[in-house]
């Protein structure tokens, strides 16, 4: 009894002494950096998780160009828990960071944390999704992408590809949308419907919409079952590439041909979406960049010195047509 | 209105209730698509909402028959769908680092490695539940957390696809014009039921969920079957990895087998057997995971919006488990539908084996 009490007593002694060295550790490395112009500029950044593809090009990004521009980056992962972001943050206000950036897990409930920051005189700049909060003031910008607007572009991209592939009469589409209650997928949703009602409140009906939870197996489960509730649509929005993906193997286990039969237009460009589209498989993808690194770290700088920077700012994507995949291909780093 | 004997028999079997909702869902789906119940051929395989069924819950018809098992024993395995995330991560990791994907030895070698990487987490949990004493929840909580970072280790966050024919037939091929993941269910719930109804090692895995103190002092080794059935639930997960992962040509750390442990035991619950332990029924289970995945394709077809898709599920899962229950079948219908013998409450229509559970005990000790 009395041996097995030591050991428990040495295992939790050496647990203490092993996180205390990491604080210590971690504020030896803030110390310094906080106080002259002439060091580094510290920045602390939190994401979300790393529950996909999207979001591993996005931190890989975030790394590679705070590296490119010589800040001290202070990286956490949140794992998709809001507690996690804001121990995370709070860290990085007692550390003295110059800059605190994070992508918000949930939209709701950042006052308390970011208030600190304030007082503190620490300027917090969001990525990628956006936070509600009762004073504006609580963060200086968003640097990330206009779901809405890539909703609105997927329904600009689809003229375009019904007009190119011929498509004659009503056009049937079905929706797959991405998790339920995810700000993509409302947002999404709500620019392609804006299209839709505003140019073609006749000649497009969304006829089925459910949710494939942004994964291939999910989208592949539900296109199946379009197929047989629906065998009539001809048209398919997925709002991301993986949902596509998977939907496409269901469309040729139906024995039809997605790109031809039933035309196909998603969101995001990571790598697999490209290779379906060189394929012609996908007719357009709509970008949703991840690699927002280099933008953010501009945005830091400015941020630092004072300078005035606009109030979100959208970062740089592109629209893609199945003639571009082939040449677009080879620079897809997702 | 009468009851004729037979009729009385029909409902008092324990597959009963369980097979009527299965075909009341599917009937709920012929007004909203009128072919529903039509299979016609395409491109040399049978096509149909009910092969998709099947397709589609191929796995989570392993992971039930797998848990059914444990919670025979009168333990449960959460840490079926990270088996599931690891065994499809790792056997689509090593596929796609070969040159040649589509040779076979190269994908009967990965599968092999994916396999022995879910009997490994599967002897873990049977070592933690039965020689360390560990709660069956509290021990396999281990690896359902733990397990799924160590999927996404090794796909690095990423989605990994891979592009192998031989590989695409176990989860998403077809032979002899039917998928070809019914053959491998069909396999696995054969060798099931062979090895616990046709062999004592049924009775043994009852006799432990029973009373694990009694039966080890009547000479079973409780331990080692208990070791046993975590290592079958674990292999019959790492099955439905490569299949969940076969399906669609690729392994999601992050997705693949989310939530299927919950899945399973719902299909187990509605199966018919009792989460208390001692007593099993393999035919429920695989009907209650049909029920799950009906439910889950009506859903798409019928167009239940989205938000509201978990409330009717939830709906559909309440109303099934109160026509199990004998208490509320008698309240509700009358001794007719309700317990055995014309209204004694006590006996469960769960009962699945009530002779061999009782009788052949004797046997054994």
């Amino acid at each position: 009894m009395l041996s097995r009490r030591n050991f428990l007593t040495a295992a939790v002694g050496v647990a203490a002494a092993t996180g205390l060295a990491a604080c210590a550790k971690e504020d030896d490395g803030s110390s310094g950096s906080g106080s002259g112009g002439s060091k580094a500029l510290v920045l602390g950044f939190s994401q979300v998780g790393s529950e996909s593809g999207w979001r591993s090009a996005n931190t890989d990004s975030v790394k590679a160009a705070a590296k490119e521009a010589g800040y001290t980056l202070k990286f956490s992962d949140a794992q998709q828990k809001q507690e996690n972001q804001i121990s995370a943050i709070r860290s990085y206000i007692t550390q003295g960071v110059d800059v605190i950036a994070f992508s918000p897990v949930v939209v709701t409930g950042w006052d308390a944390v970011l208030k600190e920051a304030k007082a503190k005189k620490i300027p917090v700049v969001l990525t990628d999704r956006s936070v509600e909060t009762s004073d504006e003031s609580l963060y200086v910008t968003l640097v990330g992408s206009d779901f809405t607007e890539e909703g609105r572009r997927a329904g600009k991209i689809l003229e375009k590809v019904i007009a190119k592939a011929g498509l004659k009469g009503q056009v049937k589409i079905a929706q797959l949308e991405g998790t339920t209650g995810a700000a993509p997928a409302i947002e999404r949703a709500k620019g392609f419907k804006e299209v839709m009602d505003a140019d073609h409140a006749d000649d497009w009906k969304i006829v089925v919409s459910q949710t494939g939870d942004f994964t291939r197996a999910g989208g592949k489960q539900v296109m199946a079952a379009f197929l047989q509730s629906n065998p009539d649509v001809n048209v398919l929005f997925a709002h991301n590439d993986d949902m596509a993906i998977g939907a496409i193997q269901s469309i040729e286990a139906a024995g039809k041909k997605p790109g031809k039969d039933i035309l196909i237009v998603s969101i995001d460009g990571v790598k697999d979406g490209f290779v379906a589209m060189s394929e012609g498989k996908i007719n357009a993808i709509v970008e949703c960049n991840p690699l927002l690194g280099p933008q953010l770290m501009e945005v830091v700088q400015k941020v630092k010195d004072g300078k005035p920077v606009e109030r979100w700012i959208k970062t740089k994507e592109g629209d893609f047509m199945q003639d571009q995949a082939a040449a677009a291909l080879p620079t897809r780093k997702y | 209105m009468t009851t004729t004997p037979r009729w009385r028999a029909l409902t008092q079997h324990h597959l009963f209730w369980p097979v009527a909702v299965l075909v009341l869902l599917l009937l709920i789906n012929v007004p909203f698509t009128p072919d529903f119940f039509a299979i016609k051929m395409t491109d040399g395989h049978l096509y149909g909402s009910l092969v998709s069924i099947v397709l589609f819950g191929s796995p989570l018809i392993l992971v039930a028959v797998g848990m059914t098992l444990v919670i025979a024993t009168g333990g449960i395995d959460l840490s079926v769908g990270a088996v599931v995330a690891i065994t499809g991560a790792l056997t689509c990791s090593y596929i796609s680092d070969q040159s040649d994907q589509g040779a076979l030895a190269g994908v009967f070698l990965a599968m092999g490695i994916g396999l022995v990487a879910a009997v490994v987490c599967g002897l873990w949990n049977g070592f933690l539940v039965a020689r360390m004493g560990i709660q069956p929840i509290i021990a396999t909580l281990i690896i359902m957390v733990a397990g799924r970072g160590v999927a996404q280790l090794i796909t690095d966050g990423q989605i990994i696809t891979i592009n192998s024919e031989p590989y695409k037939l176990i989860g998403g091929g077809y032979w002899l014009t039917l998928p070809f993941s019914i053959f491998v269910v069909a396999a696995v719930v054969a060798v099931t039921v062979a090895l616990t109804r046709r062999t004592a090692l049924g009775l043994l895995v009852e006799a432990v969920g029973g009373n694990a103190e009694a039966s080890r002092l009547v000479g079973i080794r409780s331990r080692r079957i208990k070791i046993m059935v975590y290592v079958f639930c674990a292999l019959c997960a790492g099955i439905a990895g490569l299949m969940i992962s076969s399906n669609t040509s690729a392994a999601d750390g992050n997705n693949a087998g989310l939530w299927i442990e919950l899945d399973a035991i719902l299909a187990v619950v509605i199966g018919g057997t009792s989460l208390l332990g001692g007593r099993f029924s393999i035919g429920g289970t695989v009907v209650g995971a049909l029920v799950i995945q009906t439910l889950t394709t009506t859903i798409y077809t019928i167009g239940v919006p989205t938000q509201t898709n978990l409330v009717f599920k939830a709906a559909v899962v309440i109303v099934v488990c109160l026509l199990q229950s004998p208490k509320f079948r008698a309240k509700v219908f009358g001794a007719r539908f309700g317990a055995k013998g014309g209204g004694k409450p006590s006996a469960t229509p769960t009962d699945t084996t009530p002779s061999t559970a009782t009788a052949p005990k004797m046997e054994v000790s």
